[in-house]
């Protein structure tokens, strides 16, 4: 059975903000659902209570003084802006 | 001789002497490169005037006070993940074809410290994923010791340039073998440092909860004192730990009796090639020979690494490449017809196809309905791993087994087949994600091809680590053979 259909590839390719193709879809659904099929090996572990690991240092809740910093000048941040105008970087319209 | 064979401390004698100028030394790499770079193509940028003004600047300094520090006038080349101010940084992508940094990463403030110089950035896959620089959108690197092969990644271009001799030091990045696996197959040294010991300030991300930089060098020695120049606790990095950093050079005395090595039957098993095998045991008597002792132990949960490593790193990588939008920076497409509709274009001609397919993978992982059965369950087999290795530190020092299960391959080999191109970082993957430090040192040959053997250490023990490789360095020869290029 598979563990990926091209719709569910379409969906996620749309989550992920990807422009994809029709001969995409074929290839990543096959690729993935191979991909996905190797992962489920894991269902072969029983992790029934185990915690699962997001960070493998002890240490939570770094914290730092809550003192402003001047930011990045606006020519500098402008800079790498594909395009921008008025020192604003300048998008398409978002409301119709 | 090529200056490079020389040591750091050595080169710095030599500097101090006024054997050597720095402009001599920069001259040695951007000499070297213009022979061989046609061939071995690890730089994606070159950075050679300023490189050869700062070499004048730093020769004049020479003798005064202000000439301190060991990697002072040292060239040095830097994976092209890692943000250098006014110096294009692309991660190997399309997306970041024009991207000039405002900043720089925290590694390369502490090599400005240092009065290091940058010779230019390195070749690398894209964003860091892939086991062998075929997927930089640039250009592929060859292996020095056979240009038919790949120089391993997706540090290769870090790895090929100090191989190749032209530069004597750089920076990689690991966050499955991506240092180790190159080192081994280019037959130098490369470190990932335990997570949390060099700040991550500054390095593109691809998966946070894995990604280390850490050093490619020729020799045991020059790796740990690079190591000491760039660690350290940054406020930048709130992932950065905040634990002393050692003088690993200390740890270099070549003593290592009593030393108590574990040898996973895992890394040994199904997948690893004759020659690789034989590799590990000789290396095994030589370090009994030196007075320590090594049983072998399980690593139980060795299998499961690679499933858990694509699932976590995939998740996370869909999450930090959300970045890349064409809005701030990087490239934009030309041809939206509104603002969803540019995000996608751009990704999609902007991305490889590698990186889309990880994108992809980690966004199903992570979205409604799987995010228990994949993304969780991986973090929870991650628990498991971690313990494996937290088992066998409580009886060991360190854990010995080769780097990866096979020499170099052809280029274009595994292309075509993402799985068994992951297959290449099984032996390096769990040390990233148990977050422990590992190290490959040159430890023989496989027809003609260098093999290495991968040293792992407790968190935060890359002393032992590197005392452990120092000595079977200075007991074997293999790290002085170079290619014929």
């Amino acid at each position: 059975m598979s563990r990926i259909s091209e719709e569910q590839v379409r969906h996620v390719a749309h989550l992920a903000r990807l422009a994809i193709t029709d001969e995409e879809v074929e290839t990543f659904t096959a690729q993935l659902d191979s991909i996905i099929q190797f992962a489920e090996q894991l269902n072969e572990l029983d992790t029934t209570g185990v915690k699962p690991t997001s960070h493998v240092l002890d240490m939570k809740n770094v914290l730092r003084e809550d003192k402003s910093e001047p930011g990045l000048p606006r020519e500098e941040v402008l800079k790498n802006a594909p395009d921008h105008e008025d020192g604003q970087i300048r998008v398409p319209a978002i409301i119709e | 001789m090529s200056l490079f064979n020389h040591t750091l401390t050595e080169l710095h004698d030599l500097l101090h002497k006024k054997e050597v100028s720095i402009p001599d030394l920069v001259d040695e790499s951007y000499k070297r490169i213009s022979e061989v770079e046609d061939k071995v193509k690890a730089f994606i940028t070159l950075d050679e005037e300023n490189a050869r003004k700062q070499a004048e600047a730093l020769q004049a300094k020479v003798g005064t006070d202000e000439a301190k520090g060991l990697l002072f006038g040292m060239p040095i080349g830097i994976k092209d993940n890692i943000v250098t101010k006014g110096l294009r940084t692309t991660s190997g992508s399309q997306i970041l074809n024009n991207f000039d940094p405002i900043y720089d990463a925290t590694v390369m403030n502490k090599l400005h410290e240092a009065q290091a110089i940058t010779i230019g950035k390195l070749n690398m896959d894209e964003f860091a994923m892939g086991s062998s620089t075929e997927n930089s959108s640039y250009q592929k690197t060859a292996n020095p010791w056979d240009l038919s092969r790949v120089p391993g990644g997706s540090s290769g271009g870090s790895a090929a340039a100090v191989a190749a001799g032209e530069v004597p030091f750089s920076l990689g990045s690991d966050t499955g073998g991506s240092i180790r696996q190159p080192a081994a197959f280019c037959g130098v040294v490369g470190l990932k440092p335990t997570y949390g010991r060099v700040s991550r300030f500054g390095l593109i991300a691809f998966a946070s909860s894995l990604d280390q930089i850490g050093p490619i060098t020729r020799n045991v020695e020059d790796n740990a004192r690079l190591l000491e120049a760039i660690s350290g606790l940054d406020p930048m990095d709130a992932t950065s730990a905040n634990v002393p950093v050692d003088t690993y050079s200390g740890a270099l005395t070549g003593d290592i009796k009593g030393l108590r090595i574990a040898v996973p039957k895992e890394y040994l098993g199904e997948g690893v090639s004759e020659d690789v095998r034989q590799s590990v045991l000789d290396a095994l008597k030589v370090l009994e020979g030196l007075g320590a002792t090594w049983e072998e132990v399980s690593l139980p949960h060795s299998k499961y690494g690679l499933a858990t490593y694509y699932l976590l790193s995939s998740s996370e990588a869909s999450s930090n490449l959300a970045r890349f939008d064409g809005i701030r920076y990087g490239y934009r497409t030309e041809n939206a017809e509104n603002l969803i509709d540019l995000y996608k274009k751009t990704r999609a001609e902007g991305f490889g196809d590698e990186v889309k397919r990880r994108i992809m993978l980690g966004t199903f992982a992570l979205s409604s309905g799987y995010y228990d059965a994949y993304y969780k369950k991986a973090q929870q087999v991650r628990t498991l791993i971690k313990k494996d290795f937290e088992d066998v530190f409580e009886n060991y020092d360190v854990i010995i087994g080769p780097t990866t299960p096979t020499p170099a391959f052809k280029i274009g080999e595994n292309i075509d087949d993402p799985l068994t191109m992951y297959a290449n970082d099984i032996l390096t993957i769990p040390v990233n994600l148990a977050g422990v430090p590992g190290i490959s040192v040159p430890c023989g040959f496989s027809g003609g091809m260098p093999l290495g053997l991968q040293i792992i250490g407790k968190h935060f023990d890359e002393k032992t680590v590197y005392r452990t490789a120092y000595a079977y360095e200075q007991a074997t020869n293999f790290h002085q053979q170079k290619p014929s290029l």
